[in-house]
């Protein structure tokens, strides 16, 4: 039983909170911008990657530059829509799906090439559990990693919900028409939106890179597992987003449990198919997700 | 003398490849430039046409599943048709979903693929891949040997493109660029939109799993990780974009085009130092990216347009409500 939480539960909750931030990204530019985003795993790659550089050069703590690196990365993004989505917006949206599936091995080629191929860390190195009634072993840095993701998302949260700026986005997101009718600008509820989905996924690619180390492949990893995440909270719903990380996580650590019997339930090696197994379930069965969001 | 006789075996395995990547297009050719069905899992439907001829041809070994000891032509035929069986599967769960739905389903569906590979080590040798794969012709002298294989690339590029212009023209082809371009009023006009879908979903699978045997008996060697996205998938959507999709004849020139310019690249990064040569390799990646956007923004029908059906000019005057 205790080995459940500690080996099985805990780093679920840990890699579905990590989902959880980046999904919302995806979920808010599949409802607004009303194209699935390929490049986004690439947008947590940058994100760790330049937190890795700021920190390295700094000295600070990776969690100190992390609003820098969120920023940082807002910026980057705003560039690439700049030059390769907008020129591309008033066509067909599925030439914007080919266009970010091409800067997704662009930007990946761009991170080799400044960064290089292999492994870095910027983690806290080994760390020593803290033991809870003689058998609960909690590590510092999961405890850090859940928190902040816990208070990146009450920040998204009272965004959409209390600020023009977000109740714009949910506006756009439910009908991009009636929102232009009442005189919402939506150029600008684009821009906010690329700001907080790429804000949230540097957010993501740094917590997975502090829990294991940064290199090009970590926003790959993390797209497909993103993307289910998104479906199954239904797309354009941010807080099914949230609850759909959560799910996947779970779902992903817990399905190498060993349920029946004593060998695990999925075999290790089939970890991150489990994932995608759910994916394609739910675009067949449901694919409005749990929380009815659109189906475009 | 020696140079120009190396130059020409270059230019040899440089259009053999470029062949099988012109196979690889124009299966892709029919899934989106006819169809609009838009295939993210390229990679994955090449991997098992490369997998089934592996395993079917090669000989008996311990590493891996094998020693039927069939021809590599039964072989690329067994190819077609695991992948037109796997299409089908595939086509039948996931052919109703919307473009941008396929794209990810595709995509997750090729990377379970991917998992299978590596961790169905009794089948596959893992992550070490299968080698010694015959290759056809090889019993004959260099050059020989290559220009046979280069003959059967061309002979196959060949036969596929006069059959799928004839099947572009056909009924069936028309039907497809209607569901493409307007699918209610395809399904108005009583057809089957569903059942065609996934008639054209299996015969581009096919034709992607005959290039993934092609490429398996050329380089003798296939391991999981040619079915990442970036060797197949990519690159082949690039080849159809530049190309233009919708047009065989684009699907061609694209695919060879691409490939001439990708592997120019690789022998300017040859000759370079290599702590610079590593780095190259990705800038090839970050290049080709840009052509495509480039193409996309610019010149989005790509080099060759799509031949439009011209309806009878007569007619639609006629048919327009009071």
């Amino acid at each position: 039983m205790i080995e459940f939480l500690n080996f099985y539960l805990i780093p679920g909750l840990v890699l579905g909170s990590i989902y959880a931030l980046g999904a919302i990204g995806v979920t808010l530019t599949f409802g607004i911008l009303r194209f699935a985003n390929f490049a986004h795993g690439e947008t947590m790659t940058l994100g760790a990657f330049i937190a890795l550089s700021l920190a390295s050069f700094t000295g600070w703590h990776p969690f100190a530059v992390l609003p820098l690196a969120m920023a940082f990365t807002a910026l980057a993004v705003l560039g690439l829509d700049r030059l390769f989505f907008r020129p591309l917006r008033h066509g067909s949206t599925i030439i914007l799906v080919i266009a970010s599936f091409g800067l997704m091995l662009m930007v990946r080629s761009l991170v080799q090439l400044i960064w290089g191929a292999k492994l870095q860390s910027f983690g806290p190195g080994i760390q020593l559990p803290w033991v809870l009634f003689d058998a609960l072993r909690i590590f510092p840095k999961h405890v850090t990693i859940v928190c902040s993701a816990v208070v990146l998302m009450l920040a998204a949260h009272l965004l959409l919900t209390r600020t023009r700026a977000g109740k714009a986005m949910r506006a756009m997101a439910d009908s991009p028409d009636l929102a232009r009718l009442t005189g919402i600008d939506t150029e600008r509820v684009i821009l906010t939106t690329w700001i907080v989905g790429a804000g949230l996924a540097a957010a993501a690619g740094v917590f997975l890179a502090y829990d294991t180390h940064v290199e090009s492949q970590l926003g790959f990893k993390l797209l497909l597992p993103i993307f289910a995440a998104a479906l199954l909270g239904g797309i354009g719903r941010p807080y099914g987003a949230m609850a759909g990380g959560l799910v996947i996580g779970l779902v992903e650590e817990l399905s190498t449990y060993p349920w029946i019997g004593t060998d695990a339930l999925v075999p290790p090696g089939y970890k991150t198919g489990v994932a995608f197994a759910i994916m394609v379930a739910i675009l067949i069965w449901r694919p409005s997700g749990l929380f009815r969001g659109r189906v475009f | 003398m020696e140079q120009l006789y190396g130059i020409f075996l270059y230019g040899v395995f440089l259009l053999t490849m470029g062949g099988i990547y012109a196979v690889l297009t124009l299966g892709l050719n029919i899934h989106w430039g006819f169809t609009g069905l838009f295939n993210a899992g390229v990679a994955g439907f090449f991997a098992i046409g490369a997998y089934t001829t592996a395993i079917v041809t090669s000989a008996a070994s311990e590493r891996h599943l094998g020693g039927f000891g069939l021809s590599p032509a039964a072989g690329m035929a067994a190819a077609m048709i695991a992948s037109a069986i796997i299409a089908w599967g595939v086509g039948r769960i996931c052919i109703r979903l919307r473009a941008d739905y396929l794209a990810i389903a595709t995509l997750g569906i090729a990377e379970i693929f991917r998992l299978v590979l590596k961790n169905e080590v009794w089948a596959t040798n893992g992550p070490r891949g299968i080698s010694l794969i015959p290759k056809p012709f090889e019993q004959y002298a260099e050059p020989w040997n290559h220009i046979g294989m280069l003959l059967l690339v061309i002979a196959v590029v060949a036969v596929l493109y006069v059959l799928l212009e004839r099947a572009r023209r056909s009924p069936w082809g028309r039907v497809m660029a209607a569901i493409r371009e307007n699918e209610a009023a395809a399904r108005a006009a009583g057809k089957n939109v569903e059942r065609l879908r996934i008639e054209a979903f299996v015969l581009g699978g096919a034709l992607m799993g005959l290039g993934g045997a092609l490429m398996a008996h050329h380089i003798k060697f296939i391991e999981p990780n040619a079915a990442e996205p970036i060797s197949a998938t990519f690159l082949v959507w690039v080849m159809l974009v530049v190309g233009g999709s919708g047009n065989n004849r684009g699907a061609v020139f694209g695919a060879i085009l691409i490939w001439t310019i990708w592997s120019a690249a690789e022998i300017l990064i040859a000759r370079l130092p290599p702590e610079w040569a590593v780095k190259s390799a990705y800038l090839r990646i970050f290049l080709v990216g840009l052509a495509l956007q480039f193409i996309l923004q610019r010149y989005p029908d790509g080099i060759f347009r799509e031949r439009r059906f011209r309806t009878a000019p007569s007619t639609p005057n006629r048919e327009q409500p009071p």
